[in-house]
Parts: structure tokens; sequence; C-alpha cells
């Protein structure tokens, strides 16, 4: 690929981001664009498409953030032979991610949405030669998977209770939904599938275990975009799922938990890339516990707090990869007194940092001053939710100067390599993300009317204008945020001997990493048990399987079934009954003998049974058919039997097959008796003996089904007829045949 | 099979069956018979030939490979099929060009059409494919004895 | 007399099942075809008998007397019995094959294709 073909992508993107940008004014004035076409009819299913605030907001960050991450994957993997293959997957995540987030139908957000969890799947796993990208990206795909799967049987149900699949009119239903029956099956299907995705605990592991992507893709999706789909979820389903106990409580207490746990697991990290992971799972589990809030303000912070997170975090994300570049390393006890030789990376870390920790006067800081008084506003628990925010919030402050400080700090310069700053290309796209979150941090208005207002009319319908400032006087969330500040220099001081705690073995207990890794080897331990039993590679196992469940289902349906097995008396003719014992009793010769010429003989003569029985029950084209293929079976059976060797002499009776077979046999003769209690319902054949002569001019009924009415299935069976002498004729005449005996 | 009266035989049941199976061919539509029963009678006279003479003789009687036979009764019940959606829009609709309506809805005319080739393409199909097997069989279990005589 | 097919289609069953699990080419193949009858003759009961009346239009009538056999299932069963006729023939060109390639007739002991055991998955993921 030429090299300046390698920021086409870039270019298209932000392409993409200014068109999205200039529906901002419209949507902001409440005239939402939408666009639909019928994909399903049957089923109701529309590929549709809207874009009122919420959708706008994450398709800004997809576009905005795609168009920088572009640019820096272009620089950063330049030369790399499989540079185009990259930008090809970013590229298909992209339009995902963009689908997901505009769907207006379930269904059509259900595809793109397994979309983003495949492509993710190959992003991961980019560096495949790598045992550990193919076991993260495997890990990620099933966990995201499942939830994935979980998610569409929620929006399947709820597009049965709804009675449409359009989001935007599910979202008008008030609480038809909260009332349903299937609400608690919905919420959990609905949950699962948003708390898989954006990595909550207990699903937590996964994340972290992704870093093994490259540094731009876990940038892009793994901190900024496609982890926050499960947020998005959340907030789109608000309207129609929020408001009861199940929700609020599903929501804060497993946000909360994610939030804080994952506080703690960042802290104990020395890469700086997993790190930057877990701040992320942190923010995931605020955002979460903010959308079950439920008030105005936990509103505002969540829309605010998405917006100040993708910037910091796609900014950080890129410095690390900045120095991996620049420096050689992203350990951070590797790293320090890079401010005299790497400034430019300096600059940038430490604004998105600043942001983090939630200084004034950056964006950050308005972020998390919302998300205090978020957290007093919640009804339910407000001093369990700021307490955990606090906490958390406390940390992060400690994480973001583990990123941005500590690597600069100090005065001896420490780097695996003579360390410099990476050239335009790679920082621009970080410096312009970390700026932002400076700009909005001075001029609030700007997001609070463009974003964050439209944003919250979609999440919480009917809310009223608010306004972000960054002085708010002294109040509550004042003094949180300085309590804030000063729990984190001190956790930032003693990063040391935390990290060291937290290092220790005994923490911690059993990570959820290590369950899922041994369930998963005792789910392959099974499938590899049932396969060696089931499929041994042993003929009679198989049959004996195979018949032993048809006879469980035959009799299934036999005692589950209420209808009488009564049918009508009748004569029995004396002739055919004759027949049917010389059939029966034939039939019983080719059981017993030993010998292949009378079983052969005794084969002819079932043979000719039935077809004298389908002579004497009116069944005349039948018989002759009976007659003549009986007659060629015996025929090749002859030509072939012979050649193979005489049947071994069976001396054991088989008991458990005799078993099988005799259960088998008996039901589906119970089958015919079950049929035959039935009254005969002849509506189908009157209407082809009706229309036999005046519609297709012939006196065969029989034949006149076979090649005209029925002829679709008769040119299906000929064809398989064909079929079965090529595979004959190959089987007898491919490849070299190899003398018996001999060894293959 | 080396037998006198078997080969003799052959020279005259061959034709007789070949013949027998056209007709019921064609009479299936109104009476016993049909492609299938057709198809299966001429088999039986070319297993008939084949024991006698063997298969190869029976492969250069017939002239034409069994599975082009069987290709060809395929794509003519195929073919049938296109009739009716090139006439009617509707695959496998029965067509009758031989046959006139009169004014009064009765029709009349020969009934023959679409339906009859169909038929024609079973009788080719079985008679092509089951001859296939039954040529492959025979080589098979040919080359096998002649090898273990080694 | 129905009744009497359905006892003799289980009979048939039960045979072809039984003929089928015994590992043995040659009885496999009888059983196969002991099988195939039985479906045929399950077919033509479930569809009702009618003794010698069969379904043809008389010459001069529209339609057949209402007492004629049932059509339908007798153009069920005679496709079947051809379709039958070509799984046992495919059937016997397999084993005949795998006679040849194998040399023999005990079905269990043809696995080519299947490892002679497999291995049990002692390999522990990582993480």
């Amino acid at each position: 690929m030429p090299r300046l073909l390698t920021f086409l992508p870039a270019v298209v993107m932000a392409a993409v981001f200014l068109w999205f940008a200039q529906v901002l004014g419209p949507v902001a004035a409440g005239n939402i664009p939408e666009w639909s076409w019928m994909w399903v009819e049957g089923l109701g299913i529309e590929l549709a498409f809207r874009l009122d605030g919420l959708s706008l907001i994450f398709a800004l960050m997809v576009s905005g953030i795609g168009a920088i991450i572009f640019l820096y994957t272009s620089v950063y993997f330049k030369g790399h032979e499989k540079l185009t293959r990259l930008l090809t997957l970013l590229a298909l995540f992209a339009i995902s991610m963009l689908g997901l987030v505009t769907a207006d139908d379930a269904i059509t957000l259900f595809v793109f949405w397994e979309g983003t969890t495949v492509t993710s799947f190959l992003l991961v796993g980019f560096d495949h030669e790598k045992q550990k990208a193919r076991d993260a990206a495997l890990q990620a795909l099933i966990v995201t998977g499942v939830g994935g799967l979980a998610l569409m049987a929620g929006l399947i149900l709820i597009g049965f209770e709804a009675g449409t699949f359009r989001l935007s009119e599910i979202a008008l239903l008030g609480d038809t939904l909260a009332t349903s029956a299937l609400y608690i099956p919905i919420v959990i299907l609905v949950l699962l599938g948003a708390f898989t995705k954006s990595a909550q605990f207990p699903f937590h592991f996964w994340l972290p275990g992704a870093m093994a992507a490259p540094t731009p893709v876990s940038a892009y999706l793994h901190s900024a975009t496609m982890v926050k789909a499960g947020v998005y979820l959340v907030a789109r389903m608000s309207p129609a799922l929020g408001g009861t106990e199940l929700w609020i409580w599903g929501l804060t207490l497993f946000g909360a938990v994610t939030m804080v746990w994952a506080s703690v697991l960042a802290l104990k990290q020395t890469d700086l890339k997993l790190m930057l992971a877990y701040t992320t799972v942190m923010a995931l589990g605020a955002l979460m516990m903010f959308l079950g809030g439920d008030s105005k303000y936990a509103t505002v912070g969540v829309a605010t707090f998405l917006v100040v997170h993708a910037m910091y975090k796609a900014a950080l994300f890129l410095t690390v990869g900045l120095l991996d570049k620049g420096a050689g390393t992203r350990e951070v006890t590797n790293l320090g007194g890079l401010a005299r030789s790497m400034p430019i990376t300096m600059m940038i870390a430490l604004l998105a940092g600043l942001s983090m920790a939630g200084f004034p006067p950056f964006l950050g800081f308005i972020g998390k001053e919302l998300k205090y008084e978020g957290a007093l506003a919640v009804m339910s628990e407000p001093l369990f939710v700021a307490t955990a925010a606090l906490l958390a919030n406390a940390m992060m402050v400690a994480a973001a100067g583990l990123v941005a400080i500590s690597p600069f700090w100090g005065k001896t310069p420490k780097s695996p390599k003579p360390a410099k700053d990476p050239s335009i290309g790679l920082w621009i796209g970080p410096m312009m993300l970390a700026l932002m979150g400076l700009g909005f941090g001075l001029f609030p208005d700007l997001l609070a009317k463009y974003i964050v207002n439209p944003t919250v009319t979609s999440i919480a319908p009917g809310t009223a204008y608010v306004k972000l400032k960054l002085w708010h006087g002294i109040n509550v969330p004042l003094v949180l945020s300085l309590i804030t500040f000063g729990l984190g220099f001190v956790l930032y001081q003693g990063r040391f001997v935390i990290r060291a705690a937290l290092n220790r073995p005994t923490f911690g207990g059993i990570p959820a990493a290590v369950v899922f890794d041994a369930g998963l080897a005792s789910f392959k331990r099974f499938a590899s048990w049932s396969a060696r039993t089931v499929q041994g590679g042993k003929m009679t196992v198989y049959l004996r399987i195979s018949f032993a469940v048809l006879t469980i289902l035959i009799w299934g349906v036999h005692l589950i079934s209420t209808d009488s097995l009564v049918p009508q008396p009748e004569a029995i003719a004396l002739i055919p009954l004759v027949v049917v014992l010389l059939i029966a009793a034939s039939a019983f010769v080719v059981l017993i003998t030993n010998s292949r010429l009378f079983g052969l003989c005794a084969l002819g003569v079932v043979g000719a049974g039935i077809a004298l029985i389908f002579t004497f029950y009116s069944a005349i084209d039948v018989a002759i058919t009976q007659i003549l293929v009986e007659m060629l079976v015996v025929i090749i059976l002859a030509v072939a039997l012979v050649k193979l060797p005489a049947m071994p002499v069976e001396r054991n009776f088989r008991a458990g097959d005799a078993l099988i077979a005799t259960a088998f046999g008996v039901g589906v003769a119970f089958v015919v008796v079950a049929v035959l209690a039935h009254p005969f319902d002849p509506r189908i054949t009157e209407f082809y003996e009706a229309a036999s002569l005046p519609d297709a001019f012939g006196r065969n009924v029989v034949n006149v089904i076979l090649v005209d009415f029925r002829a679709l299935d008769t040119l299906g069976e000929v064809a398989v007829v064909l079929i079965a002498a090529i595979a004959a004729v190959a089987a007898l005449t491919a490849g070299k045949i190899r003398k018996s005996g001999e060894k293959p | 099979m080396n037998s006198v009266i078997l080969r003799t035989a052959t020279r005259v049941l061959v034709p007789l069956l070949l013949i027998v199976s056209l007709l019921i061919l064609w009479r299936g539509h109104n009476e016993p018979g049909g492609g299938f029963i057709g198809g299966l009678m001429a088999v039986i006279a070319v297993a008939l030939y084949a024991i006698a003479a063997g298969p190869n003789a029976a492969r250069r009687a017939l002239r034409v490979d069994p599975l082009t036979i069987a290709g060809i009764g395929l794509l003519a019940a195929t073919a049938a099929g296109l009739w009716g959606v090139v006439v009617d829009g509707a695959f496998l609709k029965g067509m009758w060009p031989l046959l006139t309506t009169a004014p009064d809805g009765s029709k009349a005319g020969l009934p023959v059409g679409s339906v009859l080739l169909f038929d024609t393409g079973v009788f080719l199909t079985v008679l092509g494919s089951v001859s296939a097997i039954l040529f492959a069989l025979e080589d098979a279990v040919y080359a096998h004895s002649h090898r273990e005589a080694e | 007399m129905e009744l009497v097919l359905a006892a003799l289609s289980g009979f048939l069953v039960a045979a072809g099942a039984y003929l089928m699990m015994s590992g043995q080419l040659v009885r496999f193949l009888f059983g196969l075809v002991l099988l195939s009858n039985a479906a045929n003759v399950v077919i033509f009961a479930a569809g009702r008998l009618t003794y010698a009346n069969p379904p043809f239009v008389p010459d001069g009538a529209k339609i057949p007397d209402p007492s004629v056999a049932n059509a339908l299932p007798q153009a069920l069963i005679l496709t079947a019995i051809v379709i039958g006729f070509g799984l046992l023939a495919f059937a016997l060109a397999l084993a005949f094959r795998a006679y040849q390639s194998l040399g023999t007739v005990v079905m269990d002991d043809m696995r080519a294709c299947d490892p002679p055991e497999i291995p049990t998955s002692t390999e522990k993921p990582s993480a």
C-alpha cells in the first residue's frame, strides 16, 4: 500500500466527524434525523437509524477519536507489513461502532453489536503468532459473545413485549415493560449483555487481557469506544427499563463494586497500559453506577464524564504508546526523569493526567464535581455511592500521578534506551485530545449546549436544561474534591508500599480470570471426554447411540401424547395375512442366518412379499417398482457379496442391541397405531383425484402426482439418485485401490 | 457368466425389454407405468446384457457413458420445469402445446408436453444412474478378483 | 389389516436395527434393506388400505370412483423405493471399497480416519 494511502482512513474519519458535528445544531434544537429501510418485513425488523443526542455524542467520539487513532496508527506502524490489515480491521470496527450507536432498531443494534465483538476479537488477536494474544482474544470473544447472546434474547423479549423493535418507540412506552411479566428476565439479559461488554465485575477480567492488542487499538476500542457500548445500551434502555428497584440496585451495586475494585487493581500494576486498562474499568463502573442513579445530576454526570473520560483516557493510552516508542518500555518502574528528553510527551501526559485527576480548570474537574453531586442526589443510598466514588476518585488521582508524573519526575533520566519525543504525526493527535480537555473546561457552555443537554434529554426525557460551571461556590462536592486530592496525594506518595502490599500472593482471593480459565479448561476436558465417548471411531457405538436416541424420542412422544391409541376394529384378510407371515419369517431368516446366500434369498422373499402386499391393496405402480428394484438389489448384492469374505458366524446374542432394536421397532409400530387411531383426512388425495384428468390430462393418479402435481419433489429425488450414482462410482474408481491386507 | 442359453436369450430379451420400457414410459400417464418403472425396466435390460456379455460390452452397446445419460435426464427434467417458467412464469407448470381449447372449455388434441419431457428425464436419470453403479461395481469386483488371482 | 402391517413394520424395523448394530458389513447391508422396506410399509399402512381398487380415472369419467385407494402414499412410496435403492447402492459401493482398502469387514476396525486412540487433552490453557 502506498504510504500516502495509509492516511486515507484518517481523512475519511475526519470527514465523518465533521458531518456529525454539523448535525449538532439541528439536534440540539430538537430536529432529530432518521433513516429506515424495511429489512425483514414479516418480523417487523427494519434497518433503522436515528441521531438523537445520545447517539450523536457516541458518534462524535467514535469518529473524532477514530480520526486521531487512524492517523496515529499509520505513523506508529509505518512500514509494518500488516498495516493494511490493521487499518482495515479498525475501519470495520469503526463502521460497526457507528452502526451500533446510531441504530434505532433493536435487531439492527444487535447486528452491529456483534460486529464490534468480532472485530475486537480480530484486533486483540492481531499479533496472532503470540499465544498470549490468541488466548486474550478468545477470552474477550467468549465473554462478550455470551453476553451478546443474552442481549439478543433480551432484545427479542423486549420486541415481543413492546410490539415493536424501534428503540425510539420503545423509549416512549413508559412503564409498559417495567410492569410486564417478563421484566425481570429482560433486565437480567440486557444487563448481562451490557456488563460483559463494558467489563463490569465479575466480567472485568477480559479487558486487561485485551491489552494484548496494539496500543492504538487499546486506546480506541478498549478505552474510548467499544467498552462504552454497554454504557450506551444501558443509557438507551433507561427510559423503557429504568426506574425500578431492580434496575437501580443492579446498576448501582455492580457499578460501585467494579469501580472500587478496579481502582485497587490499577494501583497494583507496573505496566502503564494495564494500569490504564483498570482505570478504564473503574470509569465504566462509575458510569454504570450513575446510570442507576436516576437523578438529573447523575445523568448529567454520565454525559459529561463520558466525554471527559474519552478524551483524557485516549490521550493517555496514546501517551503510553509514545513512551513505549520513545523510551523503549511501558514499565513504570523503569521510567523516570524524562521531562527534559521528552518534553512534548510530558506536556500531553500532564494535561491529560490533570484532567483525569480532576483538577480545575480541566473538564475532568467539572466531571468529578458532577459525579459527587450526582452521588449525593442518589435517592436510595447517597452515602454508599458517595463513599465509593470518593475512594475510587482518590485512587484515580494516584493512578493519574503514576501515569503522568512518575515517568517524568526526578533528576536522573531512566529508560531502557535514549529517550526522545516521537515525530509530530504521533503526538499531534493525543495533544489535540489533551488540549480539548482543557478547552472544554474553560468554556463548559459549549459542551453543555451541544452535547450534554441533548444526551440527557435522550436518557431522561423531560429533564430541564443544565448549565455546566467550573465554580459552584463552596459546597459539599468541593469539600469532597479537596478530600479526594489529599487522599490521592497520600496514596501516590505511598505507591511503593501499596504496590508491594497488593502484589502479595495472598491478596484478593481467586481472580476472576483464573476462575474463567479453570472453567474453560474443564469445559475442554468435558468436550474431549464426550467426543471420545460418543465419537470414539467405533461404528457400532455410533449406530447404537443413533438408534437409542431415536427410540427415546419416539417413546417420549408416545408417553407425552394424550391421544387415544385405540384404532377402529378391522377385518383381517386371510391371504394377505399369510403373505405377511411369510415376510416376517423371511426377515427372521435374514436375522439369524450365517450364510450370505441364504440371507440374500430371504431378503428377496421379503421384497417380493411386500410387492404382493402392494398388489393386494391397489398399489399397482408401487408393486411393479418394488419388484424391479428387488431384482436390482439382488443383482448388485450378488455381484459384490460374493467377493466379500464370508460372514463371521455370530455366536453371541447381543442382549443390549436386542433391547434397543425391540424398543425401536415397537415404538415405530405404535406410531402407525397412533396414526390409525386418528380419523383419516382425505382432502389432499381428493384434490389430486379431482384434478388429475381435467387439469393434468392423466388417468393414472399416482403418476400424475409424481410428474405434475409434485414434480418438484420428483426432480429433487432423481437428482439424489444421480448424486448417489456419482458418489458410488467415485468411491469405487477414485484413487489407487490398495491390495487388501496391505497397510494403509 | 458364460452360458450359451443366456447369451442367446439375451439377444432377444434385451431389445424386447427396452421396447417395453419405452412403452411403459409412454403409457404411464394413464395406466400403470411411468418414468421410474420404465427406467428400472431398461436398467434390467442393461444388467442382463452386462451379465451375459460383461460390463465393457454393455458399456459399448450403450455408446454413451451412463452418467452422461443420467445427466441428460436430469437436464431434460429441469428443462421441462423451465419451459413453464418461460411460458407462464411458474417452475414445472404443465405445458400442453398440442392441446387446443374449444369455446365450451373442453380441450382437444394430443396430451403431450412438458410432463412427458419430465417423465423422460426421470427415465433417463434412473437408467443412467443405476447402470453406472452397476458397471462400476462389476469393474471393481473384476479388478479385485483379478488381483487376488495373481 | 392396517394393524397387521403396523406389527410387520415394527418387526422389520427391529430386525433391521439389530442387524445394523452387528458391526459386520454384510449384516449391516441386510439390515439397511429391511429398514427401508419397513419405512415403505409404515407409509403405506398410515395411508389406509383399500383392497383391489387402484386409483385410476376410468374411461368416460372425469374423476375416479370415490372408493379407490389413496394415491398419495403410493406416490410417496414409489420414489422412496428408488431413493432407498440409490442409498443401498451407495452403501454397497462404500462397503466394498472399504473392504478393499482396509482389508476387513468388521466395521469397528475401519478407523483409518480416526486415530487409534484419541489422546486425553492435557494441555493447560494459559491465561
